[in-house]
């Protein structure tokens, strides 16, 4: 592979950026519109940055930068693959709608601590392009690391003592679980490849017997807690007392992305599906993650809480990744990769509608929300696509992933993640036509009222992109499709 | 002269420079004394560090004596990096020292305090250059009563009792020292190690070689706080002066876990022990319980000092770890761990020192938020505590990774899985600090304050600042330990 | 070697554990701290007789060179006790010193007492300087 200087350069960037957004903000904390616009700026120069990755990307190039010896066997370095390009694209899109909308939420609720919201999220999105970018295991597990402890900061936000609990179980759940399972997976991984690095079809090929396999992919698995496959996922409902912009974060742009995304590139990358599929070692992950969907789905259809029907939706939606990688076939991956960016701007379109909700009407529960679909016309008939996708309805982008995951299962001849999926799809559309219905068939009480302006602009783009998503996939696709080459 | 004499110059200067302090009597004209003649012996102790990397041991004879007579002050790849570590903390404590001194003791006392730093510097340095097991003992002795001195100096009247408390328990410790070196002398007619291991087959009973094993283990345990021997330690470094504590707890444990590795690899050999348990199990044990029980006691505790305190126990207890996994990884991620635990547990009760200098207190429900108000002070504090539980990018991971290669390749999965475990403990108890300093509303004690002194955060930041550099960069720290891990494994035929 | 050597090798090694054990049995069984420091001086105390006892040798002299001597003690133990017994003189000192701070402090140097006040006056800062 070719590495030209500009490569190396626009990857630089990509962490430089986040890392001088964050400095801007912490020196200009008491100038909040000067503030603002440095996270704004941070997050369109980052796109733009990424934008000019996904185009040396696709044109076949695949930039490397070493960052830093740690110690021997232990190198910091990056490397952009298709896998990595797409959760990167992803991530840095949703954070330019996710900084319009922060700022709406911010402002219109008034939230104490701005300051220190920002940087956060800046430090998030720094270490989401590590990890999305990163060469090997060690770097991935870094960045991991950083992501989990800048967004603590963010879930205790509030800092009432729901909110402190909640942070003490999202920080215990992720580091704990990333300690004791990923990291002697990582260096379990060492001792027996030789290597840490990512490399395109796997370096465990005839290293380990089958069982061990098992073994091994099973502290990957868990040890990434912020996949949430169950039964590490109670930290997810819980962070849902933090803000919505933050919520968000987790949900679409970076920390569950970022559990998924570790195990499908462990999957392709480490592992390597063809060693996986002829050892079978993966098979228990099927029926482990396909548990989680239908167990997640039927808690969210029981769930009046409005943000944790979602949250239990997210539960459900990435076990769908989980268990497709689990499938081991290209068309699963493909499937699964495609799933990745369109449950993130699904998803996040969601999250966007519930905030602006409950920012215009202090609204937080189903329960709560007949005939608010006049009220808020743009909000919910943004969250309508949202759910739309969630179910897996065309014409959104959450029917990509899904039709060629029940094609992998189907090929497989999975007659169970076949049968989860279906069902699944049934219990989604069962949690979610129920809210849409109520919003839109229930009488209003009320003027129409909408929400800051930000947020509205935030949300409407995410809904629209859901939509295009369908219709214009090629970028996802050629990156999905390019992943198992490398 | 350094290349001839700097093995005898490092003790030295110190020694000079807490007598000169004792007599000139003015705080400030004591404390420039001492700070020189640390940065003395810290130039020293870099020359020798460089010379022994490139020759391999520097030998010393004190008085031209032959080491069958005389003493032998010897300097390698082990002990060279020990006297950097130790002189190096002891300038950037002298540097930060000088308020925080001004603070918390009365102007009479506090030229005798600089006395008794410069002491046991004086004690730490001899214990580790010399190659002679009595004086060992005399440097042990020296640390250790000017030790006492320094935790007698706190505040509270609770120190007093703290010193009291140690200075019996290190009496003893260092009595069963003594006794095991007298076993030695008598079945192997000297005093050097190095003739002591040469001698050591011709012993005819082994017996005598197992009692005075013990004896000189369980002697130094008491000084590096082993569990379960770590009783005194939390409240020593609780109510001693902040700046005595910031020296001891970076050093003090350091230097015997040194001379603890210097006798098992050097004298004894791992696999001796009593019946069929070699030491390295009983050190496995002991430390695998020191990480788990030290470090859950530090989660219950309120006084910030005392929970570091605590936390230095656990801390302990993955070096000694490292050491009785006895291999090359293993040993290095125990020398890795001592620098490492030095430079983040300095920086850490730097910090609370400075937030003492403001606030007047190291309670945790008394400091809610104070992260607000001392910004830097309150973020070198978290950089410590993420070191202590060994995240990624800080030097605290890279030691721990270590310490799990060491224990897969000995073949100990199991406490590999235990490391990491414990570790998620470090997590609650830095957690709880974090939780307190930076997400509650600052209190009324907390709200007017001011960020601590410059000359008071310098040396704090560097502090915190290398436990970040180590983090991302260890190949110079990660060299050296490796290199005294060879020297170590190599010792014995 | 004849029966009193014998006898006397038993005796001197007796004498020396027996001060090691009581010293030690003191210095845990006690909870007045002036007894305390009693028996960590009569543990310390055992040392001098564990170094200097094995290097006396019957019928042997003062190491000093003269052609009419042949046996002579060895002379290195009587040394390092000489520190070892500077070192338990300044510990001694020390813990005493110690003690009178302790007794002004708090009024008193049994252990127990000591902790029954701290424990009263938790969380106050007791100034002693």
């Amino acid at each position: 592979m070719s590495m030209g200087l500009g490569d190396s350069v626009w990857l630089a960037l990509a962490l430089i950026i986040p890392a001088v957004t964050l400095l801007a903000i912490l020196l200009l904390g008491r100038r909040p519109n000067l503030r603002e616009a440095a996270t704004l700026s941070g997050a369109i120069l980052l796109f733009i940055t990424v934008a000019q990755l996904l185009v040396d990307v696709l044109a076949g190039a695949r930039p490397e930068l070493h960052l830093a010896s740690v110690a021997p066997g232990l190198t910091l370095a990056l490397r952009i693959d298709p896998l990595g390009m797409l959760f990167g694209v992803v991530a840095a899109t949703l954070w330019v709608a996710n900084s319009v909308y922060s700022i709406g939420y911010m402002r219109g609720n008034d939230e104490p601590r701005q300051t220190m919201f920002y940087a956060c999220f800046a430090i998030a999105i720094f270490s989401t392009m590590g990890l999305a970018f990163a060469g090997n295991l060690f770097t991935l597990f870094v960045f991991y690391e950083i992501l989990s402890l800048s967004t603590y900061p963010l879930v205790t936000h509030k800092q009432n003592p729901a909110a402190m609990k909640a942070g003490r179980v999202y920080l215990i759940t992720l580091i704990g679980a990333s300690m004791i399972l990923l990291l002697p997976a990582i260096i379990w991984t060492g001792l027996v490849a030789g290597t840490l690095d990512f490399k395109a079809g796997g370096i465990l090929d005839g290293k380990l017997g089958p069982v061990a396999l098992s073994i091994l992919l099973a502290m990957f698995v868990f040890g990434a807690a912020k996949a949430a496959v169950m039964p590490l996922h109670r930290w997810l409902p819980a962070a849902m007392v933090a803000p919505t912009p933050v919520s968000a974060l987790l949900h679409a742009v970076a920390v569950v992305k970022a559990g998924v995304f570790t195990i499908l590139k462990v999957v392709v990358s480490i592992f390597g599906i063809e060693t996986l599929s002829k050892t079978g070692s993966a098979d228990w992950l099927v029926y482990v993650a396909g548990f989680t969907i239908i167990a997640a789905s039927v808690v969210a259809l029981r769930a009046d809480d409005l943000k944790r029907r979602l949250a239990y939706s997210t539960i459900g939606q990435l076990s769908y990744i989980v268990m497709a990688a689990a499938l081991v076939s290209p068309l699963a991956v493909l499937g699964a990769a495609l799933h990745i960016a369109a449950h993130a701007i699904s998803k996040i379109t969601l999250f966007f509608a519930a905030g602006s909700i409950y920012t215009a009407e202090h609204v937080t529960k189903v329960s709560q929300m007949n005939g608010i679909g006049r009220r808020m016309p743009w909000t919910m008939a943004a969250f309508a696509i949202g759910a739309l996708s969630m179910i897996g309805l065309p014409p959104t982008a959450g029917f990509l992933g899904k039709w060629f995951m029940l094609g992998a299962a189907s090929s497989a001849a999975n007659w169970f993640a076949v049968g989860v999926i279906v069902v699944s799809t049934v219990l989604n559309a069962a949690y979610f036509l129920p809210i849409l219905t109520a919003a839109y068939l229930k009488p209003a009480n009320g003027p129409v009222k909408e929400a800051p302006l930000a947020m509205v602009v935030a949300l409407s783009a995410t809904a629209l992109g859901t939509v295009m998503l369908f219709f214009f996939p090629e970028v996802p696709f050629r990156l999905a499709s390019a992943i198992l080459g490398g | 002269m350094i290349a001839v004499h700097g093995p005898v110059l490092v003790v030295i200067l110190p020694l000079f420079g807490a007598l000169v302090a004792a007599l000139v009597r003015r705080p400030l004209l004591a404390w420039a004394v001492s700070l020189i003649a640390a940065i003395g012996s810290f130039v020293v102790a870099v020359a020798l560090l460089v010379q022994v990397r490139a020759e391999g041991v520097v030998s010393y004879r004190i008085g031209g004596w032959a080491p069958e007579i005389g003493i032998e002050y010897r300097v390698d790849a082990v002990n060279g990096l020990i006297l950097v570590l130790v002189t190096a903390i002891a300038v950037l404590t002298l540097v930060y020292a000088r308020r925080s001194v001004l603070s918390e003791i009365i102007p009479e006392r506090i030229a005798w305090f600089y006395a008794m730093l410069m002491l046991c510097l004086t004690g730490l340095l001899g214990m580790a250059v010399t190659g002679d097991a009595f004086n060992v003992f005399v440097f042990l002795e020296i640390s250790s009563l000017s030790t006492y001195v320094l935790i007698a100096l706190g505040r509270d009247r609770r120190a007093l009792v703290a010193a009291y408390q140690y200075l019996i328990v290190g009496t003893i410790g260092a009595t069963f020292y003594v006794i095991g070196v007298g076993l030695l002398y008598l079945a192997t007619g000297t005093l050097n190690l190095g003739l002591i291991v040469e001698r050591l087959p011709e012993i005819a009973s082994p017996r005598a070689l197992i009692a005075a094993e013990a004896f000189i283990v369980v002697g130094i345990a008491l000084k590096l706080a082993l569990f379960p021997l770590h009783a005194w330690l939390p409240n020593a470094y609780a109510y001693a002066p902040s700046s005595a504590t910031v020296f001891l707890a970076s050093t003090a444990t350091k230097v015997a876990v040194y001379l603890l590795a210097r006798y098992i690899f050097g004298v004894f050999g791992v696999h001796l022990g009593i019946g069929s348990v070699a030491i390295a199990s009983v050190l496995i044990v002991l430390s695998l319980a020191a990480m788990f029980i030290a470090s859950a006691a530090a989660v219950f505790q309120n006084d910030i000092k005392r929970l570091l305190a605590f936390s230095s126990v656990a801390q302990v207890g993955y070096i000694t770890l490292g050491l009785a996994l006895a291999n090359q990884s293993g040993i290095t991620g125990a020398f890795l761990h001592i620098v490492n635990h030095a430079l983040m547990k300095g920086a850490a009760f730097m910090a609370v020192g400075a937030i003492i200098y403001r606030s007047g207190t190291c309670k945790l429900d008394e400091l809610s938020g104070i992260g607000r108000t001392m910004p830097v002070t309150a973020a070198a504090l978290t950089i410590a505590g993420l070191g202590l539980i060994g995240v990624p990018g800080t030097s605290g991971f890279i030691s721990k990774y270590y310490l799990v290669l060491g224990a897969f390749e000995a073949g100990f999965w199991w406490v590999a899985l235990l490391i990491v475990a414990s570790s998620v403990i470090a997590v609650l108890y830095v957690g709880r600090m974090m939780e307190v300093i930076w997400f509650r509303e600052p209190n009324q004690r907390c709200r007017g304050l001011g960020e601590a002194p410059a000359e008071m955060l310098a040396p704090m930041v560097v502090l915190a600042g290398m436990t970040i550099w180590f983090g991302l960069d260890a190949e110079l720290p990660a060299s050296l330990a490796g290199a005294a891990a060879h020297v170590l494994l190599g010792a014995r035929p | 070697m004849n029966l009193i050597t014998g006898l006397m090798a038993d005796a001197t090694n007796i004498a020396t554990i027996f001060l090691m054990v009581a010293g030690l049995y003191v210095v845990i069984a006690r909870g007045n701290m002036v007894k305390k420091l009693v028996g960590l001086s009569l543990f310390q105390s055992s040392v001098y007789l564990l170094y200097l006892l094995p290097g006396k040798i019957l019928g042997g002299s003062a190491p000093i060179l003269d052609p009419k001597l042949t046996v002579y003690a060895n002379p290195l133990p009587h040394v390092l006790i000489l520190t070892a017994i500077v070192v338990g003189i300044g510990t001694l000192a020390l813990g005493l010193t110690l003690v009178v701070r302790i007794k002004e402090a708090y009024g008193t140097f049994e252990e127990d007492e000591i902790i029954a006040r701290d424990g009263a006056k938790a969380g106050e800062q007791g100034d002693v300087a």
